[in-house]
C-alpha cells in the first residue's frame, strides 16, 4: 500500500515535449511510472517517448483515462495548466515548475479545490511511491520500499531524509515533496491522515522550515488524530529574521514562523523533533524499535 | 522586490489613492527648488531608503521655511541612516522626498498582505497609526481589524463597511472616503502583483479626507516579468552587493555572522546544514544554495563569494546529488579550486547518485586543504573542527 499514487496510476505530463518535461518524463518511465501520454498545444497527434501527445488535457483524459497530471510548463503558464487539469477531471496535479506568480497560484488553487482536484507543489520534487511510481524529479534509486511515509517542504532534504531512513535498514512507502512557496497544494494537514490510514506506513517523517504556520497546524492535528510515531525536523533555526531563505515562503516575519515555535509545538504534540537533519535516520530507528 | 516611498506613491497616484504632493530629489539645490514648486508653508524632508523606522532614526524632518528645507536636506542627504531594520551598519541616503505638510487630525494603519492560511489577500487596519504594527498585535490585538478579500469576488461594499465600522469611522462622508481608499488599494495590490502594501500612518485630515502619509510596497519577484514598469523601479544600490552578485549566477546567498562558509544544493538542505553546524558548536558564515545544477562555474563563483568574507575559516560543501551526478560535481569542485584560490580548509560531502566514484575522484585529486566527509553529520563535525584549529 501507499498513498496518492501506485503502479497502476495513469499519468499524463503537461509540458510533455519541452526540455525538462522530456528529460524527467523519460526518467519516470524508466522508474516504472505508468505515463500514458502528454499535452503540448499544437503537437497533438504526435508521439513522444512512445506515448501519444494531445492538444488539450480534456482530450488526453478522455482518450487515456489518466487521473494524475505532472506539470512542467513554464512559470507564466502554471496557473492556466492547473485550471485546465481541474476542468478536465484530473484528480491530482503534481506541479514541479518553480517561480509561478503567487496571484496565479491563488486563483488556480481555489479553482482546483472547487473541482475537487488535489494539487502538490508548485516548486517541489513531486511524489514517489517507492519502487512503483515516481511523479517528479527526485532520484528514484534512493527510495527503497519500506514502512516510513515522508512529507517535506524541501527537495534535497527529502532525499537526505529518505536516504538516512534506508541506510538504517528501513524504507519508504510514499514520499511527498510539498514545496516551499507561500501557496501550496496538499500539506501536512491533508497528508498526515492519509499516512495514518495507510496500513503499510508505520512511522512518518515530516520536514518543515521557517515561514508560515503549516507545521503549527500539523502539530495540532497530530495531537488529535495521529497515533503513528512522527519524526520532525524544521530547517532554519539559524536563519536571520526578515530574509527569504531560498524558498519564497521561507521567511521569518517579525516573530512569526520561527523554527523554535514550530519545534516546540511539535514536541508538545508528542513528535520526536531532531535539531539536525543528520539525526533523522537515527530518530526513525528509535521510534520504530520502541 | 521592494520600492522606495516615492515610487510607491507614484503607483498610488496612478490609482487615485490620495497622497500629499511630493517630489523626489538627489541634491540640496533640487530639494529647495522642489519645496518652492510645492509651495509650502510646511514641508517634510524624507530620506528614501528601503527600511522602516526612518523617522526615529532622524531621516524624516519637518521644515517651516525654505532655509530649513535647505538645512535639513543638507543634513539628511549623504547621511548613513541607522534604523531597527537597517542593521547597525545603516544605509546611505542618496535620495530625498520633499513633501507637502499635511493637516493631520489623527493617524491610522492600513495594509494589504497575502494571508497564507486563508490563501487570499488580507486588509489589515488599526486606529493605532504610526506605531509598529507588530507591537500593536502583541499588546492590543483587539485594535487590529482584519478583512480577508476573496479574489474570486474582489473587493465588495461589505468589506469596506467592515473596515470603516471597525475603525470607528461614523461620519458618512468619511466612511465613503475610507471605503474608496481601500478599494483602490486592493485593486492596485492585485493589478501590480504586490506582495504587501503598508501605509503607516494613514492620516485623516481636518476636512475628513484620508491620505497615505507613508507608503511601503513589496512585489512578487516571480511576477516581475509581466510588470515591466515595476521591475524598472528596482534600486540596485539598496540591495546587498554580494547577494546581488550571487543572484547573477543563479545562486541564492545570505550573509551571516559566523566562521564556516556553506555551499549546499537546495534551500532546505542549506538551512539544515547551517543548523547542523550550529548544533555541533560552530557558527555558519552564510546561507548559499547553488540550486539544482552545481557545476564548476557556479561552485567557483560560490567559493569566491564565500571567501570575500574575511571571517570565514573553513568551507563546508554539502551536496546531495539527485539527478545531478556526484562524480560530475566532484570534477566541478576540482575545477573550481583551479579557478579560485581557496586558502581555507574545504570539507566536501557528496552523497546520492555516484557518490563512491565522486569520493574516489576527490581523493585522487590530491588537493591540499580538501577534506572528504562521509555524511552530513561527519561533514559538519569536520568543518567545526577545522574552523577551531584555523
Amino acid at each position: 500500500m501507499s498513498i496518492l499514487v501506485n503502479k497502476d496510476t495513469k499519468v499524463i505530463v503537461q509540458g510533455f515535449t519541452g526540455k525538462e518535461g522530456t528529460f524527467h518524463a523519460s526518467q519516470c518511465i524508466d522508474y516504472g511510472t505508468n505515463i500514458v501520454g502528454g499535452v503540448t498545444p499544437n503537437k497533438g497527434g504526435q508521439e513522444h517517448l512512445g506515448q501519444p501527445v494531445f492538444n488539450t488535457v480534456a482530450e488526453a483524459v478522455k482518450t487515456t483515462g489518466a487521473t494524475v497530471s505532472m506539470i512542467f510548463v513554464p512559470p507564466a503558464f502554471v496557473g492556466d495548466a492547473v485550471m485546465e487539469a481541474a476542468e478536465a477531471g484530473i484528480e491530482l496535479a503534481v506541479i514541479i515548475t518553480e517561480g509561478a506568480p503567487v496571484k496565479d497560484m491563488q486563483a488556480a488553487k481555489a479553482y482546483a479545490v472547487k473541482h475537487g482536484m488535489k494539487t502538490i507543489g508548485p516548486n517541489c520534487p513531486g511524489v514517489i511511491t517507492a519502487e512503483e511510481c515516481k511523479i517528479g524529479i527526485m532520484p528514484g534509486m534512493i527510495f527503497k520500499k519500506g514502512n516510513v511515509g515522508l512529507i517535506s517542504k524541501s527537495g534535497t532534504l527529502t532525499y537526505e531524509g529518505a536516504n538516512q531512513v534506508c541506510n538504517e535498514g528501513y524504507g519508504i512507502t510514499t514520499a511527498v515533496g510539498i514545496g516551499g512557496d507561500p501557496i501550496i497544494g496538499l500539506s501536512y494537514k491533508q497528508l498526515l491522515p492519509m499516512f495514518e490510514a495507510d496500513p503499510d506506513t508505520e512511522a512518518i517523517v515530516m520536514i518543515g522550515e521557517i515561514g508560515g504556520d503549516l507545521e503549527i497546524q500539523a502539530a495540532k492535528l497530530i495531537k488529535e488524530q495521529i497515533t503513528k510515531p512522527v519524526v520532525a525536523f524544521i530547517a532554519g533555526q539559524t536563519a536571520p529574521k526578515g530574509k527569504t531563505m531560498g524558498h519564497a515562503g521561507a521567511i521569518v516575519s517579525g516573530s512569526a514562523g520561527t523554527a523554535k515555535e514550530k519545534m516546540e509545538a511539535l514536541e508538545a504534540a508528542g513528535v520526536k523533533v531532531v535539531v539536525s537533519p543528520a539525526d533523522i535516520g537515527k530518530a526513525v530507528k528509535e521510534v520504530l524499535s520502541k | 522586490m521592494n520600492v522606495h516611498e516615492y515610487q510607491a506613491k507614484q503607483i498610488f497616484a496612478e490609482y487615485g489613492v490620495p497622497t500629499p504632493k511630493g517630489i523626489m530629489v538627489e541634491s540640496v539645490d533640487a530639494a529647495v527648488e522642489a519645496a518652492k514648486e510645492l509651495g509650502g508653508p510646511i514641508w517634510v524632508v524624507k530620506a528614501q531608503i528601503h527600511a522602516g523606522g526612518r523617522g526615529l532614526g532622524g531621516g524624516v524632518k519637518l521644515a517651516k521655511s525654505l532655509e530649513e528645507v535647505r538645512e535639513l536636506a543638507d543634513e539628511i542627504l549623504g547621511m548613513t541612516l541607522v534604523t531597527h531594520q537597517t542593521g547597525p551598519e545603516g544605509k546611505l541616503v542618496q535620495k530625498l522626498y520633499i513633501e507637502d505638510g499635511a493637516d493631520i487630525k489623527d493617524e491610522f494603519y492600513l495594509s494589504v498582505v497575502l494571508d497564507r492560511k486563508l490563501e487570499m489577500p488580507l486588509i489589515m487596519a488599526s486606529t493605532e497609526g504610526g506605531m509598529n504594527i507588530e507591537d500593536v498585535a502583541e499588546e492590543t490585538p483587539e485594535k487590529i481589524i482584519t478583512v480577508p478579500v476573496d479574489p474570486t469576488i474582489g473587493f465588495q461594499a461589505f468589506h469596506g463597511r467592515e473596515l470603516a465600522f471597525g475603525l470607528g469611522i461614523t461620519d458618512k462622508a468619511e466612511q465613503k472616503n475610507i471605503i474608496t481608499f481601500a478599494q483602490k488599494l486592493y485593486k492596485l495590490y492585485m493589478d501590480k502583483d504586490a506582495e504587501m502594501i503598508e501605509i503607516n500612518p494613514l492620516v485623516r485630515t481636518g476636512s475628513g479626507e484620508f491620505l497615505a502619509l507613508d507608503g511601503k510596497m513589496g512585489f512578487d519577484n516571480s511576477a516581475l516579468y509581466r510588470q515591466p514598469e515595476i521591475a524598472a523601479m528596482r534600486d540596485l544600490s539598496e540591495e546587498d552587493p554580494d547577494e546581488l552578485e550571487a543572484s547573477k549566477y543563479g545562486l541564492s546567498y545570505v550573509a551571516l555572522d559566523g566562521e564556516i562558509g556553506c555551499m549546499v544544493n537546495g534551500a532546505g538542505l542549506a538551512m539544515g546544514t547551517m543548523d547542523t553546524i550550529n548544533y555541533m558548536g560552530g557558527t555558519p558564515a552564510n546561507f548559499l544554495d547553488v540550486g539544482g545544477s552545481a557545476n564548476a562555474e557556479t561552485v567557483a563563483k560560490g567559493f569566491e563569494i564565500i571567501l570575500k568574507n574575511p571571517k570565514v575559516k573553513a568551507i563546508f560543501v554539502n551536496i546531495f546529488g539527485g539527478i545531478v551526478r556526484c562524480d560530475r560535481i566532484a570534477n566541478g569542485i576540482i575545477e573550481a579550486t583551479k579557478i579560485t584560490d581557496v586558502n581555507v580548509p574545504v570539507i566536501v560531502r557528496l552523497d546520492g547518485t555516484n557518490a563512491p566514484e565522486a569520493a574516489e575522484i576527490l581523493k585522487n585529486a590530491n588537493i591540499a586543504n580538501l577534506i572528504v566527509a562521509s555524511d552530513l553529520g561527519d561533514g559538519a563535525a569536520k568543518a567545526v573542527e577545522a574552523a577551531k584549529n584555523a
